[in-house]
């Protein structure tokens, strides 16, 4: 038994969290583990191959990606470290004096003016549109006029 | 009560075994009522689908000789309550197919990292009453097992969990190497990260007007008076204006968050087979499901904490009614005590709520198209959230200056100005339909076609 060793010291209030989190992993990892231990393993080539609707797969999968995910990943970083720095104040700001609520309030009604002009910034210059409009080159995307077939005169008469 | 002295004994001299046994409290109902999870949800979509779904399974018909008489010649039904049991069975002993061209480690990685956040998620969330036992000044023995640890960082540890899903899906579609499935992950994590914005600003509205990110004293904030006017009402937050808007955003992003219809983008069958599972078979392919309703199960325990009151199974102050009204408080104070001792089925049942409602709305909303899902979080939840932030924040100053009158009408005046302010940007910003020449149609000889032919072309386009 550990006792009051150097866990609760080391970790505090937080060693039930560890303790949660090694059980969590030992669960999941016996999960992932049983299948493999229990089950047959009768390989074959075709078995082991990758599946995509019994079409053979034509080249690697892990390859160039839409470039607007990694747009929303960019974005997600800077607004998500906007949001941490509120946690902080949120946690100081209803117990606060007067004072300091209305000083905090303004500073941070400030900031988050900012991060509305942000937000309203991605918006507008189109950085979330998902649907491919024709917004770039317009005649690109419009169907090329398909010339009708000449049918020689008197032909179908 | 001996269980709790007993308790608190163990927690002086052997905090470890105390928090073993918080622990396991935590994580062993979410294993056994997992399974319970799944046929619930296949019961529950049958029935909305006019169907029967699984009842058979584990209907046990004794012989008519069975030594035990009250049970002999009867039929025992368990209405296929041990399907998922089977299933889960089945499932271990499967071949485990790997496919060659995967990356190996990150492929065995994926689904721990999918399931290892959904039973870690619930450690600050309380399930049942962590202050005093109902007309006494002594914490009751809830107070000793929930939550499993009572940190200052509370609803923040919530949040950075649940987002650790994220990985397992994305590393899931990555490592597989088919197209499909890599698709399947990274729309997951563009999925994930917008909601997660969502989320966090919603809730940090609720630790915004509870000044505390603990868990237990959200609820407890949630047990005093409604609107500091109603004595006899207890104050959930679903029912503040501002803790009602962030409920629906918080709902909306839940969600999301754990991929579920109509937001089941990651994984939509008729587009990328079965997404980021896609090469994964046996217990593996079941560990994602497993996830998914460990943390569906659980984030609709945050949500009843947050907004719905917790623990408290009907919104009212049963003690101060004792008080109050003398004449009555004998009910009043077995219903109070009713109200304490049974806490966690009344949690139990918020959460089997939550997760009813998650499989009423998979039975009930189609799919939506991906462009929706990020116009949906990124253009509206997301300044939704922040608005209500700002309110709130609005609410608390002028509560402190003027009382609050001045803080009820702070909150008014700021919902108007923000309702005329997004009234104002919607009108400027709609779109026409949109605006593409008519295609010309020409008949196969060369002239123009009919001008009925053409009307009907335009009204296609």
């Amino acid at each position: 038994m550990l006792g009051r060793g150097i866990f609760q010291a080391v970790f505090g209030e937080f060693l039930p969290i560890l303790l949660l989190m090694l059980v969590a992993a030992v669960v999941a990892g016996a999960m992932v583990t049983l299948s493999w231990v229990l089950g047959p393993k009768k390989d074959t080539p075709y078995k082991s191959s990758t599946y995509e609707c019994g079409v053979t797969p034509v080249g690697n999968a892990i390859e160039r990606f839409p470039i607007k995910f990694y747009l929303v990943a960019i974005l997600f970083v800077l607004f998500d470290i906007e949001v941490v720095f509120l946690w902080s104040w949120i946690t100081v700001f209803k117990g606060a004096t007067i004072q300091y609520q209305v000083f905090s309030g303004v500073a941070v009604g400030i900031y988050l003016v900012l991060w509305i002009i942000g937000d309203a910034y991605v918006i507008k210059v189109g950085a979330l549109e998902w649907d491919e409009e024709p917004q770039v080159a317009p005649e690109k995307l419009l169907p090329t006029p398909v010339e009708a077939p000449t049918i020689a005169a008197g032909s179908h008469s | 009560m001996d269980v709790g002295h007993w308790l608190e004994g163990l927690g002086q001299s052997n905090p470890v075994a105390l928090a073993a046994i918080r622990v396991v409290l935590l994580v062993l109902p979410i294993l056994v009522l997992v399974p319970g999870l799944i046929w619930l949800e296949r019961r529950l979509l049958s029935w909305m689908q006019d169907r029967i779904g699984p009842n058979r399974t584990g209907t046990v018909t004794f012989p008519s000789n069975f030594p035990l008489k009250f049970l002999a010649g009867k039929k025992v039904r368990t209405f296929g309550l041990l399907q998922p049991i089977a299933d889960g069975v089945k499932l271990f002993l499967k071949e485990d197919v790997t496919p060659s061209a995967i990356d190996k480690l990150v492929y065995f990685l994926a689904p721990f990292l999918a399931l290892f956040p959904a039973f870690a998620l619930g450690a600050t969330l309380p399930w049942a009453s962590t202050g005093f036992m109902p007309f006494t000044s002594i914490p009751g023995p809830y107070s000793l097992l929930t939550p499993v640890a009572n940190v200052e960082i509370g609803i923040l540890y919530v949040l950075a969990i649940s987002s650790l899903g994220a990985y397992g899906l994305v590393l899931a579609g990555y490592a597989s190497n088919n197209k499909y499935s890599l698709m399947g992950g990274i729309r997951a994590s563009a999925q994930l990260i917008s909601y997660e914005l969502g989320m966090g600003v919603s809730l940090a509205c609720v630790a915004l007007a509870t000044g505390s990110l603990k868990m237990p004293d959200m609820v407890m904030q949630q047990e005093a008076a409604l609107w500091g006017v109603a004595e006899h009402i207890q104050n959930w937050f679903v029912f503040t204006p501002w803790g009602l808007v962030s409920a629906i955003v918080f709902l909306i992003c839940l969600v999301a968050e754990t991929n579920r219809a109509p937001f089941d983008l990651p994984e939509a069958e008729n587009e990328l087979i079965a997404g980021y599972h896609t090469e994964y078979s046996s217990m593996k392919f079941a560990v994602f499901f497993m996830g998914e309703y460990a943390a569906m199960f659980l984030l609709s325990g945050v949500f009843a904490a947050v907004f719905l009151g917790g623990y408290n199974l009907v919104p009212v102050r049963w003690e101060h009614l004792a008080d109050t009204y003398p004449a009555m408080a004998g009910f009043y104070g077995a219903m109070a005590k009713l109200n304490y001792w049974l806490g966690p089925l009344w949690f139990l049942g918020k959460c089997a709520g939550g997760v009813a409602f998650f499989i009423w709305l998979r039975a009930t909303l189609p799919r939506l198209r991906y462009d929706q899902l990020m116009s949906l979080g990124w253009k509206t939840l997301l300044p939704l959230a922040v608005a209500n932030f700002i309110v709130v924040a609005l609410y608390i100053v002028f509560t402190s200056l003027y009382g609050p009158a001045g803080g009820w009408g702070a909150w008014g005046g700021a919902t108007l100005v923000l309702v005329l302010l997004y009234l104002n940007i919607a009108a400027a910003t709609r779109k026409g339909p949109l605006a593409s020449p008519p295609r010309r149609i020409a008949l196969v000889d060369g002239t123009e076609a009919p001008a009925s032919l053409r009307e009907r072309e335009q009204v296609k386009t």
